[in-house]
Formats: C-alpha cells, structure tokens, sequence
C-alpha cells in the first residue's frame, strides 16, 4: 500500500479538513495532520487491520525559524514548529510519515509553548520521545502522563533546539561561556 | 546472658518491611554508564523503576545544526562508541540519500566488510559484559581478547580504535590497507611470529578462522552455565506486543519474537549493500533453548546476540572475495561545499544494539536545518520500568543488562 492510498483511506475516514487534498510530494512524502484530530488519526493508523502502523519509529519536533536577518530573504518557511511523526507497520512493512504543523508560540505570546495532543495512548514509546520534544524543541503535549524534562535537568531553561534558544551563561555557579 | 526466643515465629512476625527509594547509579559498575535508576523496594521486591537518564548529554543535534556533514561524522562515532563504525555507515547513508549519491561497488563491499566486524565486537562487548553483571569475570577477558584484534585491524585500517570516522559519505576515508603487521594478540595465540607481516585480508581470515570455534566456547561458559540460566531464563518478560508498542529494535525485538531486520527489510539504499549476502536472522524461540526459557526473556536477547556474531563472521568471510573483485574506487569524492537540497530524508539502518535512524532537513545550504539521531538504546531502556516491576532487586543488573545499553547514544 502505497500513500495516496493510505491518504484515501484517512481522507475518506476523516475528510479534507483533517489530512488535506493530497500527500504532501516530497524524497519521503508525508500527510500533514490536523492537531485537532491526530490521536484519532493515529488510533485509526494503529487499529484499522489493512494498516496496522503498530511501530512508532520517531517522533521529533523541528523548529523553522532564521534568527539572522541577512539570511531571512532565502530561508523560505515561514517561522512555525513541526511535529514529525515516523511510523511502520510490522506486519505490512510499509512506513508512514505524518507531521503536525503548530505556531511557534501558542497565541503568538512568547513564552506560552504550542499545544499537541500526546499519541502517548497510542504507542508506549511516544512517552519518551514526547518527553524529548517538550525538553529540547518545547512542545506541550496535551494529556501526556508525565510531560517532564528527559534529558536536561528539571530546572534547566530554555529549549535547545529552538533557533532563537540562547545557551545560559551560568548554571548553579557554573559558566557556560 | 543469652537471650531466649521462646516462639521465633514472633520474631518474624515482627519485621517491618517499609517502602524504600533506592538510588542505583549514577556510578553503580553494573548500570552501563551513568545511568540512574530509581527504584521504589518494599524488601527485596521492585516496586517501580524510573530511568533517569541525560548524564552525558551534550545536545549533539544541536552541534549537527552548526556543522556541515563530513565535519558531523566524528560526532556520531560518539554516540554508539562501541560500534562507531555502524554509527558513521547510517549518517553517510542518510546523506548520500539525500543528495542521491551512488557509492561504488568496492566501498559498498568494504562498508559490509568493517560494519560487520564492528557489529562482532560491539556483541563480544555486550557478552562480556553482560557476564560481569551477572557476577562472572572470565567471559569478560575472553570477548575483550578477541574485541583487542578487531581493535587492532580498525587502527590498521584508519588510525584510530574507538572513535574511527573510518565510513564517511561516499565510502571510506582509506581503502584497506595491503600488507600488515600481524597484530600481537592474534600473533600469539595462532603461534606466528610477532611483527611478521601479512596480507590484510590473510590475517583477517586467519582471526575469522580462530574466532569461530570460540563462539562455542562462550557458549559452554555462558549460555549453558546453570547459574547463567537460572538468572537469565524466564526473567524480564518482554512481550511481543510490549517491544513493538515501546519502539525496541534491534536484538531485543528480535528477542522477542518478531523477525524484523533492516538488513534484510529495511530501505532499498541499505538493503542493497546486502544484496548477494547469505546470512539467516535469528529470532526466538529457539528449538536448542533450555526448558526453563520463554520467549522475550534475557537469555533470548542475549542469545539473539550470540547467533549474530555467527552471521556476522559469515558476512565478513563473503565479503572478502567480494570486496577483492568488485570495480571501483573506495570512494567517492564527496565536495566540502555541497548544498544540501530544500528536502528531508529518514533513514534507519541495523546498528548492533538496534535501529539507528537520522532525520536530516536541509534548506539550500551547506548545514542542515535539523539534524534528528533517533537512539535505539532510548527506545529499549524506555521499556525498562514495565519489565522490571515486581521483580527482586538483584534481578535488576541482569535485566538491565540484557537490554545492552550505551548511554553515549542514549543521552547523544
């Protein structure tokens, strides 16, 4: 199965509103999701037997934003996050890729991170990888059970993967730069 | 005066058993690295088990953002240190995907050739290793005995043992070398004469010719060794269902029961470096397991490990005549100041202790926009705390173990 065959599938589950017109082209072509709808989405990726995704390979949030003014006239996004989403169904052995696009700053105010809704229910691993997401791109991932910071320390500020983030200059006494 | 118990029922009855936070690690010798597992004890019995995890982390995706891919290579050597070779081969990968790079045939058989040898040392390692935890020392001296000559021919062939950035995009950095100084430890136990030189690809199938035999030896220390299986077998259950729904890879999947492979079901750039390859793929249950063994446990795992060190050994032995006949160079010239294309790619490759995938997006310029190394070791300890529950506490090195973690890549 093929993905504009999996996009009918979901099209026709779901409608245009929810996964667009048609796959997005690209090397590995993706189905762009609304965040409204995506842990429906992904139960029925999950669940439906001709598709079975019962393998979450990875899930990443990347943020598109140039902080250098000069290089803005070629950067060509305009600044919002992505929440990627790699699946494969072991027993079908074919592969999936969805993304959730949300704005940077929840209602445009700086500091209040994006809401996505967890998969965590889903899949067992997105527990992890969702954990990593809010601690390095600063995702808030709505209904996840234990939404900590994985990797850094709990008071650690900021989010490293954020274009804009800014490495502290002391932490506990210790400097950074 | 001594003292009289007169009913020692009473005694017992009146030892107070209460909850208890147990701190293992972040320097316990047999969590693998700085690795801190909190445990809640009522006793001797685990009640939970939270990972904390991030001691070494260094934010390489972050560095991945700053630097253009060739400089990237020695980062990801960092990640997987014992198997650093297969770390390189899946970045170089994902980007000659990218940038649709077609690597001649010499390079591709040489890729197979040190990644499988790469893929025999990192599992004599985990053996080894895995003995320790189980309180065993012997088997640790045996596999790093062999791991020193897979050790030894790495220097040989790129200068460095640990760290080699030896698979970079495009092929290799050198082609194999000619002739070599046979190294000691293999001089020694084979009876040659040290500081003789030989044919590169004559020693290796010398070493290939002493390893084999030794496979079995090991067997006979660890995987038969009564006290092994009773610590081994039927512990850590790790349902099929559980190790798919949780994202493990790599042995522990295959442990399980699944018969999943990325050599053999993975991407068409990865697969066809296989292609021509006879290897077989081993998945529990296994018809010469113990009694005591059920599907998913430790001693699966760890025999999953044990069998592919066999296939690895078969792989290299294919791939030296390959290797000597195929066309081409060893490389292909990959130019410093190649833009990578507005797109994105994933790809994973089989990684000894799993499927290592790195997500690159580019955006017209010479670094990435976003540089993702998804961990294999991540997604396996992440089912740490289902599988350790209710389990005594000293059960839990050997579960812990049996997931053959390396916090360099965890952490990344």
């Amino acid at each position: 199965m093929n993905i504009d065959q999996i996009h009918s599938l979901l099209l026709e589950r779901f409608g245009e509103t929810v996964v667009g017109t048609e796959p997005k082209r690209a090397m590995d072509p993706w189905i762009q999701v609304d965040q409204e709808s995506l842990v429906a989405v992904c139960r029925f990726l999950h669940d439906d037997s001709r598709l079975l995704f019962d393998h979450l390979n990875d899930l990443c949030g990347v943020d598109y934003l140039e902080p250098d003014a000069k290089k803005l006239a070629k950067f060509g996004h305009e600044p919002h996050i992505e929440v990627v989403y790699h699946l494969t169904s072991m027993t079908h052995r074919i592969q999936l890729k969805l993304k959730v696009c949300v704005p940077r700053w929840k209602d445009g105010v700086q500091g209040q991170l994006p809401v996505v809704p967890s998969v965590s229910s889903v899949w067992g691993i997105a527990n992890w990888h969702e954990r990593e997401a809010y601690d390095l791109v600063g995702i808030d991932f709505s209904g996840h059970p234990n939404l900590r910071r994985i990797l850094c320390p709990e008071d650690w500020s900021g989010h490293a993967l954020r274009k804009d983030y800014e490495f502290p200059l002391e932490y506990h006494g210790v400097r950074g730069r | 005066m001594s003292l009289v118990i007169e009913d020692p029922r009473v005694v017992e009855f009146d030892v107070q058993t209460d909850e208890m936070l147990v701190n293992m690690g972040p320097q316990h010798p047999s969590t693998h690295g700085v690795l801190r597992l909190l445990l809640r004890t009522d006793g001797e019995i685990v009640h939970e088990c939270t990972p904390h995890i991030g001691y070494l982390h260094r934010c390489a995706e972050k560095i991945g953002e700053n630097l253009s891919p060739p400089q990237y290579i020695p980062y990801t050597d960092r990640m997987d240190y014992l198997a650093a070779m297969n770390m390189n081969l899946g970045f170089a990968l994902a980007i000659e995907k990218m940038i649709g790079m077609n690597v001649p045939d010499k390079a591709v058989h040489l890729r197979v050739l040190i990644a499988e040898l790469s893929r025999i040392s990192s599992h004599l390692v985990g053996m080894g290793a895995y003995g320790l935890d189980l309180g065993t020392f012997s088997p640790f001296l045996y596999a790093f005995r062999e791991r020193e000559i897979i050790l030894d021919f790495f220097e040989e062939a790129c200068g460095a043992r640990l760290t080699c950035s030896y698979l970079t995009i495009g092929g290799a950095t050198h082609d194999l070398p000619e002739e070599i100084e046979i190294p000691d430890g293999l001089a020694s136990l084979t009876g040659k004469k040290p500081g003789e030189r030989y044919p590169f690809l004559d020693v290796l199938e010398m070493f290939l010719q002493w390893l084999e035999p030794r496979i079995w030896e090991y067997h006979t220390l660890l995987t038969r060794n009564a006290i092994f299986i009773k610590r081994t077998a039927g512990l850590g259950i790790l349902s099929r269902e559980m190790a798919i729904s949780y994202g493990c890879t790599g042995p522990v999947l295959r442990g399980s029961g699944v018969d999943f492979d990325l050599r053999r079901d993975g991407e068409k750039i990865y697969t066809r470096m296989y292609e021509g390859y006879e290897y077989e793929i081993p998945v529990a249950p296994f018809a010469e397991a113990p009694r005591e063994v059920i599907v998913g446990d430790n001693w699966c795992r760890f025999y999953v490990r044990m069998m592919e060190v066999v296939q690895s050994i078969r792989l290299v032995r294919q791939a030296v005549p390959k290797y000597k006949a195929a066309a081409g160079t060893y490389r292909e010239g990959f130019k410093m100041n190649t833009k990578l294309p507005r797109d994105e790619v994933y790809l994973e490759t089989e990684c000894p202790r799993g499927q290592m995938g790195f997500y690159i997006v580019g955006n017209g310029e010479g670094n990435p926009l976003r540089l993702r190394a998804k961990s294999s070791c991540f997604c396996n300890l992440s089912v740490s705390d289902r599988i350790c529950e209710g389990v005594p506490l000293a059960d839990i090195p050997a579960i812990v173990g049996s997931l053959d973690i390396v916090m360099g890549e965890i952490d990344r």
